[in-house]
């Protein structure tokens, strides 16, 4: 039980911290379910470097005991490695095309998720992660995580005004998202859920997206933008602490107990081409 | 809220005062078209808690959004008109009665259950068992709505586990094991969807059913049954006891 943090939004989404679950109780109801959870990530140009461990972390921390398929997206097939895998885990190389600028790269994400969503994975996985590759799993990441539509909350403004949250303020992005508007800052780093729903959301970030490259606009913080727009209006199912999304850079505060998912260190200069 | 414990372990909300913002639930709601349903009973005796439940859930449940009432009573000639909300309907549904009030009580599972397959299903999304001996005095909004959705009960909600009201004897369907148990959940006031309370009220006449062949019957009659039910199907959101409180307390 927690008492120093807020474990359910206004529209009575769960949010996701230690003590506020028993993982033996949602292992039980959910394992028999025989689900398959999948995960992509997009390891292009310099970051394929990051590949390695994060799937070794993951084979130690991401939902254990479960099907899992990891979906790597890259320009650059034959520098992914080889990593071990557990039993019915299995990883999917899926080639893409590189752009050149690392925000393009990070905005046409949505539209690969999504396409890829349509031709594949759909009839492959139930549940969906969405994560960048340059992460690391700590500690467990399990079925207390699955949910409709689930969104991470950003490490950096979790506990901080609604007025400093960096959304996209100009009015001509369709990104925007008024003062005094806006429920949370979420991070473009995870976010996830049914199939079928990260289907749709994905379709109309890419969308909005498209809207403002015709406008000659682009949002404050690229796709992360485009999400927290969306997510304000079609409030995610459930939410995820910054236990899922932090940063190492950061110094950890009393309401963060565990960090299961963090930044790996490196210099942004050198890695963004 | 922090006097009290809003998620359950298996991270279904507990509803409480404070905690949701009922104009975000609304626009959520409206925006999937969904209509929801009541379900109570008047027998014998109860025809007199009619005028009041009726006049009290007009106003106060779910209010603004359609509602489609399910009156069963054994003495349907015996109900005045009701003066009901625009958006809501109101149908009376005439069953027999039985010479026991827990043989009554017992039978509304059995009831439901067959009226959610041969009606109820084609007409509501979400549906409510609500006892008609219940006056509210607050608005009960759309924080209600979800897949499958119990009530604490206010006499139970600070007891111990081993206090709890279940159902300990083995020979019942009913029964629960010592030590289990996650909370007492009254049968005055549940619901889901028309899916899930299906289910629910099926498995609950089952288990009622095998304790008549088997000569017994359990400590709290129908509310046994659903909290053995409500312990291995988890619900999917809980009602904190505000939302039915009995004023015997």
């Amino acid at each position: 039980r927690r008492q120093d943090v807020l474990t359910v939004t206004p529209w009575l989404a769960p949010i996701i911290w230690e003590g506020t679950f028993s993982a033996e109780i949602l292992d039980s109801a959910y394992k028999p379910l025989n689900l398959t959870v999948g995960v992509t990530a997009f390891a292009v140009g310099k970051y394929t470097r990051f590949v390695g461990r994060f799937l070794e972390s993951a084979e130690k921390h991401f939902m254990k005991g479960y099907r899992v398929n990891y979906y790597i997206f890259t320009d650059n097939p034959e520098t992914i490695p080889t990593v071990q895998l557990q039993p019915g885990r299995r990883l999917v190389i899926v080639p893409i095309k590189k752009y050149p600028s690392w925000q393009e790269i990070s905005m046409r994400r949505m539209e690969a998720i999504n396409k890829h969503i349509a031709e594949t994975s759909h009839g492959e996985v139930d549940y969906l992660f969405c994560l960048d590759i340059d992460m690391v799993f700590y500690n467990a990441w399990g079925p207390e995580t699955l949910g409709d539509i689930v969104a991470a909350l950003h490490p950096g403004y979790f506990n901080v005004p609604r007025s400093q949250f960096p959304y996209e303020r100009r009015s001509s992005s369709a990104a925007h998202i008024p003062d005094g508007e806006g429920d949370f800052y979420y991070g473009g780093a995870v976010f996830g859920g049914l199939v079928k729903k990260v289907y749709e959301f994905t379709k109309t970030c890419h969308m909005t997206i498209l809207t403002d490259k015709a406008n000659g606009i682009m949002a404050a913080w690229q796709e992360e933008s485009h999400l927290n727009r969306h997510f304000l209006s079609h409030k995610p199912s459930k939410v995820l602490s910054p236990e899922y999304l932090w940063d190492d850079r950061k110094p950890k505060p009393p309401e963060i107990h565990l960090i299961r998912f963090s930044t790996v260190e490196k210099d942004y200069r050198e890695i963004r081409d | 809220r922090r006097d009290v414990l809003v998620l359950t372990p298996w991270l279904a909300p507990i509803v409480w005062e404070g905690t949701f913002n009922r104009d975000i639930l609304n626009a959520q709601y409206i925006q999937k078209k969904l209509v929801t349903g009541v379900v109570t009973f008047a027998v014998k005796k109860y025809w007199f808690f009619i005028e009041g439940f009726m006049s009290s859930a007009n106003k106060y449940f779910l209010a603004g959004h359609q509602v489609i009432f399910y009156l069963f009573t054994d003495n349907p000639e015996q109900i005045s008109p009701i003066q009901m909300a625009p958006e809501n309907r109101l149908f009376v549904i005439p069953v027999q009665n039985h010479s026991q009030w827990q043989d009554t009580s017992m039978s509304r599972m059995d009831i439901i259950s067959r009226y959610i397959r041969s009606h109820f299903q084609y007409e509501v999304h979400y549906l409510y068992s609500i006892d008609i001996d219940v006056q509210l005095f607050e608005h009960i909004g759309v924080e209600i709505i979800d897949a499958l959705v119990g009530t604490i009960s206010s006499w139970q909600y600070n007891a111990r586990r081993e206090s709890k009201s279940y159902e300990t004897r083995t020979e019942s369907q009913a029964a629960i094991p010592e030590g289990e148990g996650d909370f007492y959940y009254t049968a005055s006031f549940y619901g889901g969807s028309v899916a899930e309370v299906y289910k629910l009220t099926t498995a609950c006449f089952k288990g009622i059913m095998k304790d008549r062949e088997n000569g017994i019957e359990a400590r709290w009659h129908d509310e046994s049954h659903l909290n053995k039910y409500l312990l291995y199907h988890k619900p999917t959101r809980l009602l904190s006891p505000e939302y039915y409180w009995d004023e015997e307390l």
